[in-house]
């Protein structure tokens, strides 16, 4: 059995089910309310598949207004309330709870204005990631986070959860790319914060709220910034014998002042099982691959490249190989970015998110490795390699409850050791439920104590996402 | 144990002795203004305090690797010396921390890494590289129970937790005392260019300048200087003109650089780009414009305007109907620094009445005491966010012992 608990639902709550029904019926149009068994249990877990709860009711809004009534009214009643973007979460941020409505964004995807000259988009927060993109493509820009599941995951979700993805190495992670937001607090306010102009008047409450797993109001629209796209960009693989050498290069590129778009990383069974669903290209008998994209004009990223592979010499590249074509370029990003839907193929797999320096990637490689053979697990290395953040995945049967079991301690332990090597529990994907009861390895109880002071700010009574981010126990409330 | 907090000058060498006085003025509700190196201490709303504590003592590098590209130092280090480490091993601050220290009358180069994290004030290459904030991997600091706390820590990509220490960007000092500072660090570029236009209006320059940053060509600096300021430069080109420069950067490896810059110049044809400043030219001049040059050795009332670029030189044209102005636009326009005459609102009347039209908001940087103990110095903010922001700094400082009123009153 999943060890990690929701918390015991009230009571109180559940009883008056039929009424707050009734009540949220009253400010949601029918579509936008979903109470049926059936049409609850497609929210009642997201990609950490696991955990499952039906919730009470699951409210779609499609206005900023209603997601205020709503917000408003189950302030009044005391419901929880858990906010839920595309339900792409790894750790379990948009798990339902039982005496909690699922409020999801999903009608919320409009674009709202593109402003060409001041390089920004004002979005609803329930669009797509790679819909922004799509949307202001035909001007030249681009929203530059681009996490793998960006085809599904929704900004709002990004902006729980600070998302990245493989460019962030050079534009950023979402909070260096979001301007404004319009956020609903939990007693039904709603606030703008920041705008077309580059910083705050007052306190910066955006990278608060950017990062915060839903937990302190719901951001129904928000204001990105623009990049222009590059005139070219153009990927190259390099392959080694062993993951050190990896590492070690790409230490080197950054060392010789070199910041590439992405430097990924893959080591041997990933590097098969992507290859295999993607017929990307890969080298298949090496240990461990590279792929390091660099942008810029024809004659920069000849250069760039060129450079790049002098450095590589150095570590004594088993392959180098630049991508010789556009289409070969789509097939070496397709490989990386559907690695996790590839490995999902062949196994069920348990997916971390650990960062550790850089510096300490050998090392961090060899403990990973350790620990999930002390586990008797299969594990597969894929990550983002400029900023150290590894997603081992770790393979088990998921309908062997026991296996599950063990799979959460080997990954407790691997994020455990990415603490002590200086690093931390999660870089993009979030702590959830999942690393709620981890928050301990990292931080101090006073450094969680401020953390949660500033949750009580924006939500006294403790009604959003309550589960998540913080140990159930010894929560420090006012 | 803790006794009462005496009053005066404190500078503890130590992270436990900090916690220890600011637990002190907290029991005994003692309001102490926190400090770094002092070089901004002439702006912001003036602090009624009988202590003083400062982070000057807490001066050290404790950690850098270039190939990670982190750095941490203590709040008090002089961010000079670790732009100058960083120099030693070909990296930079890309966010290219202001130095606001000559303008307001000191000296250059006293600021501390905590002072310039607390006060956020960002450089030109801001539009492509992001804010101090966005440059923040982790902090340690005091909060008002006299509590030590850390958030982040020393990888780039974090979010185990709230973002406390970004949150602490542009806090000046009234949420918590930073103590340690960890930032991500970039590559220095091997070569600067600089396009320089001259005489154009203000509309016409921030029209080219959003033009030059909307290229792919990742313009690392945008700024157009009025006339009357522009002859202050030590660019000879620049005094000679006679006229409103308007300066486009661009930064990169020695050939992508000139690449960009050839490609660049086509696109601002219509602008007639006249003078290219090589790297050595182009970083003296973008050194003055990191000191505020053109404004040094004056006492008019300086203003930090933020405002979307596309409606900057409007408002700039209204304001300037009313009050005889001296402008210099950063950020493509983004950024507005506005010195006004001498009045007895330095201007607040009329910037502040002209900006709610336009959005955006503005901070008075210099002015007497009296001015700024009698007027808004930050913008004021909508009821709701006020009371978000009074509710913040309880959360921190629950007895509201630091750097009280500093930028709000109560806050």
């Amino acid at each position: 059995m999943p060890h990690l608990s929701n918390g015991a639902p009230d009571p109180a709550i559940l009883a008056r089910r039929e009424e707050i029904l009734r009540q949220l019926a009253k400010l949601v149009p029918a579509p936008g309310l979903i109470v049926d068994q059936e049409g609850r249990r497609t929210f009642e877990t997201d990609a950490l598949t696991a955990y499952r709860c039906l919730p009470l009711a699951v409210v779609l809004p499609s206005t900023t207004e209603e997601v205020s009534k709503v917000l408003r009214f189950c302030h009044q009643k005391s419901i929880k309330v858990v906010p839920r973007g595309a339900g792409t979460s790894l750790c379990g941020g948009a798990l339902p709870l039982e005496d909690a409505i699922v409020l999801g964004l999903s009608r919320m995807t409009r674009v709202l204005a593109v402003d060409e000259t001041n390089r920004v988009a004002r979005v609803e927060a329930g669009i797509t990631n790679i819909a922004i993109s799509q949307a202001v493509a035909s001007q030249g820009f681009f929203y530059a986070p681009d996490p793998s599941s960006q085809l599904a995951c929704t900004l709002g979700g990004n902006i729980g959860t600070n998302a990245g993805g493989a460019r962030c190495l050079k534009y950023g992670v979402t909070v260096n790319n979001v301007q404004a937001l319009r956020i609903v607090l939990m007693d039904g306010e709603i606030i703008d914060i920041g705008g077309d102009h580059l910083d705050a008047p007052g306190y910066d409450f955006l990278p608060l709220i950017i990062g915060s797993e839903g937990q302190l109001g719901i951001v129904t629209e928000a204001t990105v910034r623009l990049i222009k796209m590059p005139e070219g960009s153009r990927p190259m693989l390099l392959g080694f014998d062993s993951s050190q050498a990896a590492g070690a290069c790409v230490a080197g590129i950054i060392a010789a002042g070199i910041v590439p778009v992405a430097i990924e990383f893959m080591d041997k069974p990933a590097i098969h099982v992507c290859d295999n669903f993607a017929h990307a290209g890969y080298p298949l008998d090496v240990e461990a691959l590279l792929i390091v994209e660099v942008e810029g004009s024809e004659d920069e990223i000849v250069a760039l490249l060129d450079t790049i592979a002098e450095i590589a010499e150095r570590y004594v590249p088993h392959v180098m190989h630049v991508s010789q074509s556009e289409a070969e370029s789509a097939r070496i990003w397709k490989g990386r970015k559907a690695a996790f839907g590839a490995i999902g193929q062949i196994s069920d797999y348990y997916c971390m998110d650990g960062v550790i320096p850089l510096s300490k990637l050998p090392e961090a490689l060899l403990d990973v490795g350790r620990i999930c053979k002390r586990y008797h697990f299969e594990v597969a290395n894929i990550f983002h390699a400029g900023d150290g953040n590894l997603h081992p995945l770790i393979l088990y049967n998921a309908n062997d409850p026991v296996e599950l079991e063990r799979a959460e301690l080997c990954g407790a332990e691997i994020l455990k050791r990415c603490v002590e090597l200086g690093g931390c529990l999660t870089g993009e994907h979030g702590v959830g439920i999942e690393k709620r009861d981890l928050m301990p390895l990292q931080f101090s109880p006073a450094d969680l104590a401020q953390q949660m002071r500033v949750k009580s700010v924006f939500d006294p009574g403790w009604l959003l996402n309550p589960a998540k981010v913080f140990p159930l126990e010894g929560r420090t409330l006012t | 144990m803790t006794g009462n907090l005496r009053l005066g000058f404190h500078a503890p060498d130590s992270t436990a002795e900090l916690a220890h006085l600011v637990a002190e003025a907290a029991d005994t509700r003692t309001p102490i203004e926190v400090r770094g190196r002092g070089s901004k201490h002439e702006v912001g709303r003036p602090v009624q305090a009988g202590s003083v504590v400062s982070t000057e003592r807490l001066a050290e590098i404790t950690f850098y690797e270039p190939t990670e590209l982190v750095v941490s130092a203590l709040a008090g280090t002089p961010v000079v010396e670790v732009e100058h480490l960083l120099a030693e091993h070909g990296q930079q601050l890309a966010f290219e921390p202001v130095d606001l220290g000559p303008a307001l009358g000191g000296k250059p180069g006293q600021a501390s890494v905590g002072g310039v994290l607390a006060t956020n004030f960002s450089g030109s290459r801001r539009i492509l590289a992001g804010a101090a904030r966005d440059h923040v991997l982790g902090v340690r600091g005091v909060n008002g129970r006299g509590e030590a706390f850390k958030s982040g820590g020393r990888v780039m990509k974090n979010v185990t937790g709230y973002d406390l220490s970004r949150a602490l960007a542009g806090s000046w000092g009234t949420l918590a005392v930073m103590t340690e500072i960890t930032l991500k660090v970039l590559p220095a570029p091997k070569e600067t260019r600089t396009l320089l236009c001259f005489g154009l209006t203000d509309a016409t320059a921030v029209e080219a300048m959003c033009l030059a940053v909307g290229t792919p060509f990742e313009v690392s600096g945008t700024a157009h200087v009025q006339e009357p300021l522009a002859k202050r430069f030590s660019e000879q080109d620049v005094v000679k003109a006679r006229a409103s420069v308007t300066a486009i950067r661009i930064e990169n490896f020695p050939g992508a650089a000139r690449h960009r810059t050839s490609r660049l110049k086509e696109k601002l044809a219509a602008y007639a780009p006249s003078v290219e400043l090589d790297t050595e030219r182009s970083r003296r001049f973008w050194s003055e414009v990191k000191s505020l040059k053109m404004f040094q050795g004056s006492e008019r009332p300086l203003w930090r305007i933020s405002i979307a670029p596309s409606r900057a030189a409007k408002l700039v044209g209204i304001i300037a109907r009313t009050l005889d102005i001296r402008t210099v636009y950063d950020w493509s326009g983004g950024l507005v620094w506005l010195e006004t005459e001498l009045t007895s609102d330095a201007g607040a009347v009329e910037i502040r009445r002209t900006l709610a039209e336009f959005g955006g908001h503005a901070t008075l940087i210099r002015a007497e005491p009296g001015t700024r103990a009698s007027l808004d110095v930050f913008q004021p903010l909508d009821p709701p966010l006020m009371a978000l922001s009074a509710k913040l700094k309880a959360a921190f400082d629950p007895v509201g012992i630091l750097n009280p009123g500093r930028m709000y009153p109560g806050i």
